[in-house]
């Protein structure tokens, strides 16, 4: 009994990992209890613990905001997510094809998720505005009617928000799928071609199932930055025009720095968790069942 | 001996300790007084607090967008770390901090300088003197209720100058048909500048008393009415008026292209008179000023700027803030602040004769109490504002919104509102 708990819990790994385990408690176990519990209490400015119950939530789903908000964030992470994985798989086709100038090619496409979004989010921005970006460029050529400005109108905003995350997300997904392909033995690709079984059937039906921890690590990737996505809205729309690009993390500071509402800011971070929750949840039951099946079969 | 030069020593000490000015404090200042004219303004306080004959110093912390600064500042303040002073609006954005016991009581400076007797009208200082103490300082009065308009726009689309916002919507076309942006207005900053151009015309709508009625009684009755809904269908029809770069514009960008004649007229406060003024500008020829949104019926506003001063538990600090708090309303930094920022000083017995004649206007209009409009802000906490923000921010941005969607969400922010 002692000898197996010996085993299992390594000493000086014990020690190693306390920082780790402090810092995990303290900032995400404490740190989300105190978000969880400030979400049922009336706190504006300052937190305080008078307790009110759900009423934070109530007002949060009456908040044309938060819904807009919410609405974005599904379309957003959508869109994005899929383009994303899409085009990164036939980036990392494409630089797989022993092409030269490789490493020049992937320092392009690595080059947007390496800078940082507020830089970014600025230059699109400015090429995007109608008096000083391509619209006006355009114009000063001689092409007066050229009318090109997807962020000052509510309807099309969003669109630009995705285009802007699709450049931003899909150098890395390229970067994480060429690695897996590459660990894709030779020898498969010379067997399917002497079986002669076109190159997207080996793709689709044969390298792509080979590479599910890599479409795993990129998928997790991006959910992760759909998530949080914060920086990208700020630099570029700020949430406008009106409320068209507002993002659940954008409206959570927005309530708890500028709107002085900690209360409902915290619910709108509550909500937030819960997908993730339920994921974490999802994913918690898989592996709990695989272990059991794998242990059954053992 | 020994015990000679003991007294001595003590004796040199206390004489050190007495011939030393009151140490000099560096205080750091808070504000969003970014653009030309307000940086103008703003240096003036700098210069008079850095010879305030104490080795003083004004540390100058300049954040864009007043609720970027506002939201600052409460982090600082949650953070522990608070700035020596920040400004705000007067009103209710700084009502938490009060409560909270977080700011430095100047009752008696105040009571030293008479700001009670000296203050006018008294709705500046009521913003201040909150149960019986003071704990901030007003330094100027903006009204939010001013048109400004390019006077070498409207001669060259032919048309006269407006004396309303209804001779100017009937003037628009023949505007734009010149190949100018008939009405500029920016979108920046949650769209803060549409409220306050909706909040305008609200007050015209209702009247006053209506109006204050509405935000005292939170009456979603009022807030849900037919002449609110007129306010909405106006507003539509102003953003039709607008150019496509409105978006994420902010003030003085939009002041500019007034004042570079790109743009035929701007709704914004008289901080925008300091920009025009910066740029070498005199209300005579180059520009002109509607009072009220109609000239027939002037309002004056009482927005403006105070300062607060945060408790620093040093008294060093504490000493510093308070000479900081009295100088910024001595009657000198009071002329050269307000001359550069296009406000009214708080103060009547300052001379203001170097005003210009849209300063001379609203110096006028202020004498006459009927004639005052109370602050919004003075009704509304940060949280209602910024929902008001969002709600005429999504209504300008959306035509697909109706009127009478806006309308009844407009009731409901307004009925709910604490």
């Amino acid at each position: 009994m002692q000898k197996s708990w010996r085993r299992r819990f390594h000493l000086p790994a014990v020690i190693g990992t306390i920082p780790m385990i402090l810092v995990a408690v303290g900032v995400f176990v404490i740190g989300i209890g105190f978000s969880v519990l400030w979400s049922f209490t009336s706190s504006k400015l300052f937190p305080t613990y008078d307790f009110v119950g759900l009423a934070q939530y109530r007002r949060l789903w009456a908040d044309s905001r938060w819904l807009v908000s919410v609405n974005n964030i599904w379309f957003f992470g959508l869109m994005s997510i899929t383009c994303n994985m899409v085009f990164g798989y036939l980036l990392a086709v494409f630089m797989d094809q022993r092409i030269r100038q490789e490493d020049l090619f992937r320092s392009i496409f690595l080059y947007p998720f390496a800078m940082s979004l507020i830089v970014t989010g600025l230059v699109w921005q400015w090429v995007l505005d109608p008096n000083l970006g391509l619209q006006e460029a355009l114009r000063n050529l001689g092409w007066s009617s050229f009318s090109f400005a997807p962020l000052v109108d509510a309807n099309t905003a969003i669109y630009a928000l995705v285009v802007a995350g699709i450049w931003q997300g899909s150098g890395v997904t390229m970067a994480i799928l060429l690695a897996g392909l590459r660990g894709v033995d030779e020898e498969i690709w010379k067997a399917a071609k002497v079986d002669g079984i076109p190159t997207w059937r080996t793709h689709l039906s044969i390298v792509a199932p080979m590479m599910k921890g890599a479409f795993a690590t990129a998928f997790v990737l991006q959910c992760v930055s759909v998530v949080r996505v914060y920086d990208l809205v700020i630099a570029m729309t700020g949430g406008g025009p009106g409320i068209a690009t507002s993002m659940p993390a954008v409206y959570v500071i927005q309530l708890i720095t500028v709107r002085q509402n900690v209360g409902q800011g915290m619910a709108a971070a509550t909500m937030m968790l819960l997908p993730v929750l339920v994921v974490l949840a999802f994913s918690g039951i898989v592996i709990w069942r695989r272990n059991r099946l794998g242990g059954a079969e053992a | 001996m020994r015990y000679r030069l003991l007294t001595a020593a003590l004796a040199a000490t206390a004489a050190l300790q007495f011939a030393a000015p009151a140490t000099a404090a560096d205080l750091e200042v808070i504000h969003w007084w970014t653009s030309k004219g307000e940086s103008a303004a703003v240096s003036q306080f700098a210069k008079a607090f850095d010879n305030d004959g104490h080795g003083d110093k004004w540390v100058d912390s300049a954040i864009a967008l007043g609720e970027t600064a506002r939201s600052t500042v409460m982090q600082r303040v949650l953070g522990g770390d608070p700035p020596g002073a920040a400004q705000f609006n007067p009103g209710r954005q700084y009502e938490e901090l009060i409560s909270g016991g977080k700011l430095l009581d100047l009752t008696d400076v105040a009571t030293a300088g008479k700001w009670g007797d000296v203050i006018r009208p008294k709705a500046i200082g009521s913003a201040c003197l909150v149960d019986g103490h003071w704990w901030c300082v007003p330094v100027n009065i903006h009204s939010n209720y001013w048109a400004w308009y390019s006077k070498p726009v409207f001669e060259k689309a032919g048309v006269p100058e407006p004396k309303s916002m209804a001779d100017f919507i009937a003037a628009a076309p023949k505007i734009k048909a010149a190949g100018f942006i008939p009405f500029a207005i920016g979108g920046d900053g949650n769209g803060w500048q549409i409220q306050l151009l909706f909040q305008d015309m609200v007050t015209e709508a209702l009247g006053i008393a209506k109006r204050d009625e509405m935000y005292t009684k939170k009456s979603a009755e009022i807030a849900g009415g037919p002449e609110m809904k007129g306010v909405f269908t106006q507003l539509r029809a102003l953003k039709q008026l607008t150019d496509n770069g409105y978006a994420n514009r902010n003030w003085n960008d939009t002041t500019n292209l007034v004042i570079t004649g790109k743009a035929g007229l701007q709704v914004m406060g008289d901080w925008a008179r300091g920009e025009f003024a910066a740029a070498g500008m005199t209300g005579v020829k180059d520009f002109g000023c509607m009072i009220g949104l109609n000239e027939d019926k002037p309002v004056v506003s009482t927005d403006g700027d105070i300062i607060v001063f945060f408790k620093q538990n040093n008294p060093d600090v504490e000493a510093a803030q308070k000479r900081l708090a009295a100088l910024l309303i001595s009657p000198e930094v009071q002329v050269a602040f307000n001359n550069a920022k296009g406000s009214m000083p708080v103060r009547a017995d300052v001379d203001m004769s170097t005003a210009d004649p849209c300063m001379q206007k609203s110096l006028k209009a202020v004498d006459n109490p009927a004639n005052i409009v109370t602050a919004t802000n003075r009704f509304i906490t940060e949280n209602t504002n910024q929902q008001l923000n969002e709600l005429v921010g999504q209504y300008f941005a959306d035509d697909s919104m109706t009127a009478e969607d806006a309308t009844a969400k407009f009731a409901t922010i307004i009925g709910n509102s604490d």
